[in-house]
């Protein structure tokens, strides 16, 4: 696989030298989860296939294992001449801002994290928007009243989820609680499926009859222990309605496959901008994911209170709080 | 706290508990038998992916099991192939264990699955599922005893009896069988072992198998029990937490089934505690209850226990006198 992409590459890059100028090397760096880990990563790695389906040109990506491989990986993409490069995690915030300053002609991309440089555009996503909707929907599924969220990594982004979900789910219907865990403080949390089960357990313990995982590929533990228990999940990133058709609600879906297509695209139409771009409902950069899956599942009447919220944010009648704008979360 | 909470912690305990025990308990054959074994997380990744391999292909969790105990056997002879007829050392020829599990195990499923080293989720059938005893259902809500029957005593899959079977076995093994009294002879004194004309060579690689069989039960639960595939790096430290769970225990089988069940309840109580106020205090960051169960351990082990001491023979290589 990683041979025949690097081989691909190759036979790509000889052929730009005589090619017209608009063909580019892009490139992509995953963040830790892994590239198919069904969620997050497996979203950007799908842009970037659309991409190559669309154009025929190759990428070049890269699965960094450790937090400490993403800067690596960066600058060797920029010093071999590849254009844009394109980092999806906010653990790279940091190696973007040192690498795109020494490669000012470099077109550099970041997904989740704002980086301040002439060379660099920051994608950010109101995830607080999407969460709010998949929040609305399990707020009114839910018989208990308890609902349910399962974090990975203990960080502000993560919390902003939550946040926007919690108050989809008490605006949905008063009095509903939100239970909420987080896997852990490292990089490890998303990937440690175990815990995400056992957090998830501990909830359907509490009472809690739906579970939204925002947690990369530890919330296939959190789905998993969903279906087996025979109670409901929200899955997120990507649509992972199915996952366990009939247990998993619905998604929170966050367009990662746009910021990284349109990268690729507006650099290869010679379109790019640099600047921080957030995309929410209004953009379709985030929405909750209606399928086939779950459609059983979906009442009418949650169907329409979904629309309704919606267009309520779309408009402006409904403000959605950023938990990252002060660190806190209205009760 | 509510009883219902207690009991919820309680159930977690066990499902957290249930990979230790296995693991501890095979450390407990080795290095009883004078054969450091730190390559337990190494043994128990390797019988995870297998178990996971298996049965996606098989679709029974019984080849699965049968499958994670071969591998972990078969990881057990080559430590030791090193350790013991080589006489290499113990300690490095387990953690070139663990780095080879770790790094073999996403290599190998990568190449064959390509989902990032993780193997395709399970059908509930090709897994170990609750086993939900007679009356359960009826007895959930009525009062402490009976949701303790539901919720602790029924409603777990067949290793976790099986592990809490192991206990007992591994003791009767051990202390009230011929081959366990000289499993123990020889970690603390071989010489004498092999004077008495008993293979001191052959008895530690039958130590070694007794180990490997136990870690492929680890390992197996971890990725067809508790999960529904292999995860790359799934042990996440597993193994080096049974290996100090059996020192915290002084090498003996019930007190080693008592500090697992200890470590697994720390791990469900600090999940618990996430996001809950405590009286008096109000919420506590969730990293202290995460760092809880690393300090307990030091404070217990640093006060309390005592003197640990291991096996006399341990990490040394026979070597016959001439």
């Amino acid at each position: 696989m990683i041979n025949k992409l690097i081989g691909a590459t190759f036979v790509a890059a000889m052929l730009t030298s005589t090619a017209m100028a608009a063909d580019i090397k892009p490139a992509l760096v995953y963040g830790t989860g892994g590239k198919f880990d069904k969620s997050f990563n497996e979203a950007a790695y799908g842009g970037a296939e659309k991409f190559k389906a669309e154009t025929g040109i190759e990428y070049r990506d890269f699965e960094p294992t450790g937090d400490t491989q993403g800067e690596q990986a960066i600058r060797n993409f920029a010093s071999k001449g590849f254009n844009p490069v394109v980092a999806v995690s906010f653990a790279w915030t940091s190696a973007i801002e040192k690498v795109a300053a020494e490669f000012p002609d470099t077109k550099f991309v970041i997904v989740d994290a704002v980086v301040d440089k002439p060379n660099v555009r920051s994608v950010v996503y109101k995830e607080e928007e999407g969460s709010y909707l998949v929040g609305t929907v399990a707020g009114l599924f839910s018989k208990t009243g308890k609902v349910g969220f399962v974090g990975g990594m203990d960080i502000p982004l993560i919390r902003k989820f939550e946040c926007g979900y919690e108050q989809g789910a008490r605006a949905a219907k008063a009095g509903n609680e939100v239970l909420q865990n987080f896997i852990g403080t490292t990089g490890a949390a998303w990937s440690d499926p175990v815990r995400g089960g056992e957090l998830a357990k501990g909830q359907i313990d509490q009472g809690a009859d739906v579970i939204y995982a925002a947690a990369g590929a530890s919330g296939i533990g959190v789905l998993q222990t969903a279906a087996d228990q025979g109670k409901y999940s929200i899955g997120v990133d990507s649509n992972q309605n199915y996952l366990h058709p009939g247990s998993v609600l619905t998604s929170m879906v966050k367009r990662v496959d746009l910021a990284v297509y349109n990268a690729f695209a507006d650099a290869k139409g010679d379109k790019f901008t640099a600047g921080v771009q957030a995309l929410g409902i209004k953009e379709d950069g985030v929405a909750w994911a209606y399928d086939d899956n779950n459609k059983p599942l979906i009442t009418p009447e949650i169907l329409a209170a979904v629309e309704k919220a919606k267009a309520d944010i779309v408009s402006g009648s409904v403000k959605v709080h950023d938990y990252m704008s002060d660190n806190s979360c209205p009760k | 706290m509510e009883n219902l909470d207690l009991i919820s912690i309680l159930g977690s305990t066990i499902r957290l508990s249930i990979p230790l025990i296995f693991t501890a308990l095979a450390g407990l054959f080795t290095e009883r038998a004078g054969v450091f074994d730190i390559g337990l997380e190494g043994k128990m990744l390797f019988s995870a992916f297998a178990a996971a391999v298996a049965a996606f292909m098989t679709g029974s969790p019984w080849l699965g099991l049968l499958a994670g105990i071969t591998v972990s056997v078969l990881i057990s002879l080559i430590h030791g192939f090193a350790s013991i007829t080589n006489r290499g050392n113990q300690i490095v020829s387990g953690v070139a264990i663990n780095f080879l599990a770790s790094g073999l195990t996403a290599v190998l499923g990568q190449a064959w699955f390509s989902q990032g080293g993780r193997t395709p989720p399970l059908a509930a059938s090709a897994r170990f599922t609750e086993i939900v005893f007679p009356y359960a259902a009826e007895l959930r809500d009525t009062g402490f005893i009976g949701r303790f029957y539901a919720n602790i005593i029924s409603g777990h899959n067949i290793l976790t009896y099986l592990a809490f079977l192991a206990v007992p076995a591994s003791w009767w093994v051990l202390y009230r069988t011929r081959f366990g009294l000289r499993l123990r002879a020889v970690g603390e004194n071989p010489g004498a072992v092999d004077t008495a004309g008993i293979s001191v060579t052959f008895l530690r690689y039958r130590a070694t198998i007794c180990a490997g069989i136990l870690c492929g039960c680890a390992g197996t639960y971890l990725a067809i029990a508790q999960s529904a595939g292999f995860v790359k790096d799934m042990s996440a430290g597993k193994g080096y937490i049974a290996l100090a769970a059996l020192i915290f225990a002084k090498w003996r089988p019930v007190p080693v089934m008592l500090a697992c069940l200890l470590f697994g309840f720390l791990d469900a109580f600090a999940n618990f505690m996430q996001g809950k106020s405590v009286p008096g205090i109000g919420e506590v960051p969730v990293q202290i209850f995460q760092a809880l169960p690393y300090v307990l351990t030091c404070v217990l082990l640093a006060g309390f226990i005592g003197v640990a001491r291991p096996p006399k023979a341990g990490g040394v290589p026979y070597v016959k006198e001439r």
